[in-house]
């Protein structure tokens, strides 16, 4: 079973270069494919403590991602932030990292 | 006009405090709610976890989760308790009853919707096992990197 999703995962890897996706940019970053996650997962609830859910959407910094970086859509954006903020009251992910 | 809402209760116990205290709690709660006449639907111990951040000294906290279905003063009263209590370093009451409606009839509209289309592209309105690519839900194309499970 574990074969067989190594050997998907490197599927997938040839798929995204053929169709270069992923254009490398200044300083390291890389340009996302701009699909929401939540519309793509068909995730109707953002769980606010699911702190798996919402680490994605949470650079080094703790700051909350914006929508032109994670691609989200701006319903789901609106949600995720009140999921972050509330996880944020219940020291589940920091306010700030130094 | 109902006043039944659920709520979802969380609270944070300080890493001080026994067992013994944090079912304490749980009892002093259950009993608000039962003078209140609430239902307490689900409670869920996470036990031990270490903080993000520090909260007054601690580093660690034991979480409590109590889902609730009950009117305002109930929850109010359950507050006030939470608030006074010293073993409780951090609580926090959220209404989650229209959410979840919101988001149930959300995946309802979308499977309604779907299955209109598929009947009238001629299908079953369900997906059969093993039609098409994959998975079903799972469409290759959506996983980028920042998607990570």
């Amino acid at each position: 079973m574990r074969e067989e999703r190594g050997g998907r995962g490197g599927r997938d890897k040839d798929k995204k270069d053929a169709k270069g996706g992923e254009a490398p940019r200044r300083g390291g970053f890389f340009r996302r494919r701009r699909v929401c996650k939540f519309c793509a997962e068909k995730i109707d609830y953002i769980n606010y403590k699911d702190v798996r859910m919402l680490a994605p959407f949470l650079p080094e910094r703790g700051k909350i991602q914006p929508r032109r970086l994670s691609g989200t859509c701006a319903l789901h954006q609106r949600k995720l932030q009140v999921a972050i903020k509330r996880a944020r009251q219940l020291a589940l992910i920091p306010y700030v990292t130094d | 006009m109902s006043t039944a809402r659920q709520y979802e209760l969380v609270y944070i116990v300080t890493p001080e405090a026994s067992e013994q205290d944090v079912t304490d709690l749980h009892t002093q709660v259950e009993q608000i709610i039962e003078r209140y006449k609430g239902t307490l639907d689900k409670t869920d111990n996470w036990g031990r976890r270490k903080l993000a951040y520090e909260i007054g000294k601690h580093r660690e906290g034991t979480y409590v989760v109590e889902t609730i279905t009950g009117s305002g003063e109930l929850m109010k009263e359950i507050e006030r308790r939470l608030r006074v209590s010293d073993a409780v370093i951090r609580h926090l009451i959220v209404r989650v009853d229209e959410e979840l409606r919101v988001a149930d009839r959300t995946r309802e509209a979308r499977q309604t919707a779907s299955a209109r289309r598929r009947v009238a592209r001629g299908l079953p309105p369900e997906r059969q096992p093993g039609e098409g690519r994959g998975d079903g839900d799972q469409n290759d194309d959506m996983e980028g990197p920042e998607v990570q499970r």
